[in-house]
């Protein structure tokens, strides 16, 4: 007889709804229980507003946070009643799995997030982690690993979208010698945390995707830079490595090849702009995390020097399903989102790309609260703008966001009902760019601190008629002259009321 | 917060933890500049803060200026160089926060004087559980769907009792 296995989310948000207190209330259920009953943490398992979340089989109930006694006690009569498969902890609706939220999902990145628990590498191999590494390494050459990259399509998580097949190619190219492979797991942009929920939840995918690109570019060295304000994810990784090491998935030696791969977390200490390619080598070298212009570009001169390849947490993490699905079956691919703001099922979810933002935010996300309309969507972060809701239909992908002056960005989706206030939120964004703002170019600098002052003066009522063009102009100088992604696209938030709320803008000059 | 290892906010300074600490952390990366912000990071784990002191045996051991110590430092903003108070708040800022309601949070904790009371007030930018929002974080542990009601409770509580 199997063991009957009851999965508790024990990741950040649910963990801090009491998640990883109902896990140990239903552990010792499960000792007594001979092996009938398997209480497990797992990562994310979607919905994270209804959490805590806990799943049996397809059933996904949530907690909404019980004491663990009496649960733990509905548990054991279920157990004592023989009727575990049909058992409904009391008071705690049930998320049916033809919601919308779960049933529009394809899930690929997170295939295993909430199935598996993250501590455990057995676990983990259990589900097919490292399978595609072992056949990579002992039957493919490294130019048939980034063919097949190149051909499923797969671009750029981390919201840049550049091709990932001609970046793996383009480092590859390099003179052979010591190369390094940098994921950055730096998830910057307020309202963001799809890369948290993959490193928390599968941390053995991300290190697989990145030891498969060592092997394609001819890497022996690799850095996982990451916040600092996620500690759970930096806990899971470094066991992760740990465990990784001591099964031969990285080191020496890999899967009985003559491949080597060593993999080191560094962890940041607050700066937003590191998450800027050249600032992050900076950071992981140890310095001040300030950009630098481009060329040469990491691919030819990166960290310590050396030909380093950077991909985001789930550019990676998408390699090995890519590789198990075949490219053309895995083209188009999925983009994970973070679904949070004025909506009424808010959380982690994957959609094929090209879902249209209607589908995840009125469909899955149930729309806005009751009584409430949805005035716009904020997508890309403090680098992004807003969708306004005549726009809802447009479908989710790098080039119909961007023709909008949204971008995609990492995946961050703040939904904004009609209390929202457009020059506020723009005002919100500028503030956190002039906070980040390493200081070293002055567009940067200055024209941060002049944005948000001007945007201030309007919210204040006290704007002159020609400030309204002066807003405008000193964008465009932001934009043009800024050195590095963070200046350039500063003012988007901006462009972004200056385009589609225009008339909130003007109200303010009366 | 459980597991925490790493994270310098929220979380009180670490006393316990073995004097050498730090000489363990230079050792582990060989006395290499590259490891300066995980050495720091250890320092400040285990002294609360980075004093001139702290940052001048830094620089010594990894013969580097004590200008180039300070100069990365600063630049990252969950480095200090002022001695902690037992309690820390932190609202945080992040987008779903900041619509659903932190900036009446801050105003209202502002007016508290919480310093007096031994509790510093701080804002983080997103922590990425944006399901509780508005949130606060208090001493590590995250504290979902505040009011200025309730988030005043819990820092009254708080302030009120020594570590």
């Amino acid at each position: 007889m199997t063991a009957t296995a009851v999965r508790i989310c024990t990741a950040s948000s649910c963990r801090s709804r009491g998640g990883e207190a109902i896990r140990a209330g239903l552990t010792p259920v499960a000792q007594a229980s001979g092996s009938r009953l398997r209480v497990t943490g797992v990562g994310c398992l979607g919905p994270c507003s209804d959490g805590p979340l806990m799943a049996i089989g397809q059933r996904l109930f949530s907690l909404e946070a019980p004491a663990p006694e009496p649960l733990a006690q509905s548990l054991q009569q279920a157990l004592d009643h023989n009727s575990l498969e049909t058992w409904r902890p009391p008071g705690c609706p049930l998320i049916p799995a033809d919601d919308a939220f779960l049933r529009l999902q394809r899930r690929l990145v997170l295939q295993r997030c909430g199935v598996i628990d993250p501590e455990s590498i057995e676990a983990a191999l259990a589900h097919g982690s490292y399978r595609q590494l072992q056949q990579v390494v002992n039957g493919n050459t490294p130019a048939a690993v980034i063919d097949a990259v190149r051909r499923s399509g797969l671009r750029g998580r981390g919201g840049a979208g550049y091709p990932t097949g001609l970046k793996w190619a383009t480092v590859a190219a390099m003179p052979a010698g010591d190369k390094v492979v940098v994921c950055n797991a730096d998830e910057g942009d307020p309202g963001a945390f799809m890369d948290r929920t993959v490193m928390e939840g599968d941390p053995h995918r991300l290190l697989e995707g990145m030891a498969i690109a060592a092997y394609a570019i001819g890497a022996s060295r690799g850095f996982v830079y990451v916040r600092a304000e996620y500690p759970l994810a930096i806990e899971r990784l470094r066991r992760a490595i740990a465990a990784a090491q001591a099964k031969r998935w990285l080191g020496s030696a890999i899967a009985g090849s003559r491949f080597r791969f060593d993999v080191e977390i560094r962890v940041g200490a607050g700066a937003y702009v590191c998450g800027e390619e050249t600032a992050l080598i900076h950071s992981i070298e140890g310095g001040r995390g300030v950009p630098r212009p481009r060329p040469p570009y990491p691919a030819e001169q990166g960290v310590f020097g050396l030909p380093t390849l950077i991909n985001n947490v789930e550019t990676f993490a998408n390699v090995p399903v890519l590789l198990a699905l075949g490219p053309e079956a895995y083209h188009p691919g999925t983009k994970v989102f973070s679904l949070t703001g004025h909506v009424r099922r808010g959380g982690v979810l994957e959609v094929p790309m090209g879902t249209s933002l209607r589908t995840i935010v009125e469909e899955m996300g149930g729309g806005a609260p009751a009584g409430r309309s949805i005035k716009a969507v904020q997508t890309g972060g403090p680098s992004g703008g807003c969708v306004p809701a005549a726009h809802l239909d447009t479908p989710v992908d790098y080039e119909s966001l961007r023709a909008l002056g949204s971008t995609m960005g990492s995946g961050g989706m703040v939904v904004l009902d009609d209390t929202t206030d457009m020059v506020d939120l723009a005002a919100f964004f500028m503030a956190f760019c002039r906070e980040e703002s390493c200081g070293k170019c002055v567009p940067c600098r200055c024209g941060t601190v002049q944005l948000e002052l001007l945007l201030r003066k309007l919210l204040a009522r006290r704007a002159q008629p020609g400030d309204l063009e002066q807003l405008e102009q000193l964008c465009h100088t932001v934009q043009q002259a800024s050195l590095c992604g963070l200046g350039q696209c500063a003012p988007n938030p901006v462009f972004s009321v200056l385009r589609h709320f225009r008339s909130e803008l003007e109200a303010c000059l009366h | 917060m459980a597991g925490s290892d790493d994270i310098p906010f929220g979380e009180q300074p670490d006393f316990g933890e073995q004097p050498d600490a730090l000489e363990q952390e230079l050792q582990r990366h060989g006395l290499q500049r590259d490891g300066l912000i995980e050495i720091l990071t250890c320092a400040q784990r285990q002294h609360g803060w980075l004093s001139p002191t702290v940052l001048t045996t830094i620089a010594t051991r990894l013969q580097l200026p004590l200008s180039q110590v300070l100069g990365t430092a600063s630049f990252y903003h969950l480095f200090r160089f002022e001695p902690p108070l037992p309690h820390r708040c932190l609202v945080c800022t992040g987008t779903a926060c900041h619509v659903l309601g932190a900036p009446l949070l801050l105003a209202a904790l502002r007016e508290e004087s919480l310093p007096q009371r031994g509790m510093e007030l701080g804002e983080v930018r997103c922590i990425g559980s944006c399901s509780g929002a508005p949130l606060v974080v208090i001493d590590g542990q995250v504290l979902n769907h505040q009011s200025p009601a309730s988030a005043l409770r819990a820092v009254r509580s708080m302030a009120t009792t020594q570590p």
